[in-house]
């Protein structure tokens, strides 16, 4: 038997990376929870008030508000980028030259700062300057997104289609481009049709990638912050008042340190259930009649 | 089911060009009777696999025409050419069950329930699939897959051909000879014609009744495995074919006789004079080369340099001067080092000039 040597300087080469994610996630974090079972009067005096912050932010109908709205953008989000994503990722040329000019036009967006992103779309919009607005306006459409809710969610929806929507392309097309041609004149042999091609093939070989893009499009939505600050700044009305927008006017508008710590805790847990909902149903999808039959 | 010919095909990947060595496939011409049993022979990049797909229609020829019986068929897409082919590597599809896999190509062709399920259940039967039929394929090993691929390849009863492009690559040996004897039977049953394309010639040998052997994008010699073996037309099929391969060496040609390492042989034949700027090779089967005693009447003196004992029999390499030799010997009492006297049977001595081989007149 060979005895094992036990290195205890080990932990030495672990402590700055411990140091940093101590001052970078853990103490933040856990400043945070401090607040949210806390409430003051001020002069730094804090007392404890248990579940009550996350009691009243649950049955608070501004939360409910929030949390619909948040709810609601995503799922428009997801059910327009990723099937947009997917078909023009298949319809983006295989070989020659158009693949570098596809690939550098579909990255461009993603390079774009997010609050460039916002003033880009605020002034595209306005209808007394911007190009979008002011043509919309001229041509008969009643469009105004600093006062019709509606204008203001296509307005940001719209913006994030465009500026996300290269993402799925870019992830799709590296999936597809990983599938052997083998399996395209397999299909051609077998006699399938296009659509049968998409559903047992490209589909199914896209399905890892396709994950990746649901889960980094579903969470980069649900924290959506900047670009409806920038453009409409939560406007009209509450209507573009997305949880982050809120949860920033609770903290630093209001100074409500005690209910925005618990709205981001309840945030944050909502993302992570939700993301786990995804990846476990996403991972699964093709398996499940693979117990059934025999 | 028809005669597939080839009529002056080429191919060349970058289009149509003036310049020889741009085509992957050089001009040829060739019948695939119906119903026979072909195998395609050659080193990897010789041109195989894009005859193939020239055939089956995921490639346009360049250049030549394809025809199926009297049809001109070299437009046609794939689908419509009815033709099954089997690749390399197994090609599944991963969210279908083995069934469906293997009713696949009947389904997309419109064929009905009661059609499908009793055929692909016998197929099954005989690829030894019958047990994971409700599992999904990609669950199933490397052998199983590319036995789905096989069998997606046999479903269908009426092709014009099936096409294996190295089918076994990923299949270890055993399973391999069982599958190859399937094939074998398979083909015997139903008359289909198959062409089935190799760099191994063991696979070649015992699948095919008739062997095309390709070399740099051009057919160098189309034969049984016996004329193969005994006529190679070709120094290439001569090295390619047998183990270890023909011995070639350059030579100086004179009617009857040639000179080789300065050991003249008296010929069966007479040749007739080349040019000067030809390339002149004898060549001889290991085979049909013998060894005896040094000093021997009749042989020519070498010296043993290597002996690799393989079993049933011994590899023997001797330098006549200072050209190499392999000789297959069954007995031998020699070690390396030793003199001997080289004999070569004239009737299996061939001559080839610029690698093509030339036939003599009877003295």
């Amino acid at each position: 038997m060979i005895q094992k040597q036990v290195n205890q300087k080990a932990w030495f080469m672990v402590l700055p990376v411990f140091l940093l994610v101590a001052f970078s996630a853990i103490i933040p974090l856990m400043t945070v929870v401090n607040y949210a079972f806390q409430d003051t009067f001020g002069n730094n005096v804090f007392f404890w008030v248990g579940m009550d912050w996350f009691r009243d932010i649950i049955h608070s109908e501004r939360f409910h508000d929030a949390f619909f709205r948040q709810i609601s953008f995503s799922a428009i989000i997801l059910a327009i980028e990723i099937p947009l994503g997917i078909a023009i990722a298949l319809a983006m040329p295989k070989k020659g030259w158009g693949v570098p000019v596809c690939l550098i036009t579909m990255a461009l967006p993603l390079l774009i700062p997010w609050n460039v992103v916002g003033t880009i779309w605020q002034i595209f919009g306005r209808v007394d300057i911007g190009l979008l607005g002011y043509s919309l306006a001229s041509m008969g459409f009643d469009y105004n997104y600093t006062q019709d809710p509606v204008a203001a969610w296509i307005t940001i929806i719209i913006m994030d289609v465009w500026h996300w929507t290269s993402l799925v392309v870019l992830l799709s097309y590296a999936g597809l481009s990983s599938i052997p041609d083998a399996y395209y004149q397999a299909a051609k042999i077998d006699g399938a049709s296009k659509i049968a091609v998409f559903r047992y093939i490209q589909l199914p070989k896209m399905q890892r990638v396709l994950l990746i893009a649901v889960l980094l499009r579903f969470m980069d939505s649900f924290m959506i912050y900047t670009e409806p600050f920038v453009i409409t700044g939560g406007g009209p009305g509450n209507s573009t008042t997305f949880m982050s927008i809120d949860l920033v006017k609770m903290a630093i508008g209001q100074f409500d340190l005690g209910p925005a710590a618990a709205m981001s805790l309840l945030y944050f847990l909502v993302i992570l259930l939700l993301s786990y909902v995804f990846y476990t149903v996403m991972s699964n999808i093709g398996e499940e009649s693979s117990n059934g039959g025999a | 089911m028809a005669n597939i010919t080839l009529k002056d095909i080429a191919h060349s990947y970058t289009g149509a060009s003036d310049n020889p060595d741009d085509y992957a496939l050089k001009k040829l011409n060739l019948t695939w009777r119906d119903g026979g049993a072909y195998a395609l022979l050659g080193p990897s990049g010789c041109g195989k696999t894009t005859l193939l797909n020239i055939i089956s229609g995921l490639l346009v020829p360049t250049k030549g025409d394809v025809r199926f019986n009297d049809e001109n068929v070299t437009k046609l897409p794939t689908e419509q050419r009815n033709i099954a082919q089997i690749f390399q590597f197994p090609v599944i599809y991963d969210t279908m069950t083995v069934f469906e896999n293997l009713a696949f190509p009947l389904k997309n062709r419109g064929r009905t329930k009661e059609e499908i399920e009793p055929r692909v259940i016998e197929l099954a039967k005989m690829l030894d699939l019958d047990k994971n039929l409700h599992t999904k394929a990609q669950h199933l090993t490397a052998d199983a897959k590319q036995k789905i691929s096989l069998g997606r390849g046999l479903i269908r009863q009426s092709v014009n051909a099936i096409l294996f492009d190295e089918p076994l690559t990923v299949i270890d040996p055993q399973l391999k000879w069982e599958l190859r004897s399937q094939l074998k039977y398979l083909h015997k049953q139903f008359g289909f014609t198959m062409i089935y394309v190799t760099h191994d010639q063991t696979e070649a040998l015992t699948f095919a009744d008739e062997v095309i052997v390709m070399y740099e994008g051009a057919i160098v010699q189309v034969g049984t495995p016996e004329d193969l073996f005994e006529r190679p037309e070709h120094t290439f099929v001569g090295y390619f074919i047998g183990s270890p391969g023909m011995n070639i060496a350059s030579c100086a040609l004179k009617g009857d006789r040639i000179v080789v390492e300065g050991a003249e042989i008296e010929l069966d034949y007479t040749y007739p004079d080349q040019k000067s700027t030809d390339k002149v090779k004898v060549g001889i089967r290991p085979e049909h080369l013998n060894l005896t005693g040094p000093d021997t009447p009749g042989g020519f003196p070498v010296t043993i340099t290597k002996i690799d004992d393989i079993g049933r029999y011994k590899i023997v390499r001797v330098t006549l001067n200072n050209k190499d030799f392999n000789v297959v010997m069954h007995e031998l009492s020699a070690n390396a080092g030793d003199k001997a006297s080289l004999h070569f049977d004239t009737s299996h001595t061939h001559i080839y000039v610029n690698d093509h081989l030339i036939s003599g007149a009877a003295k």
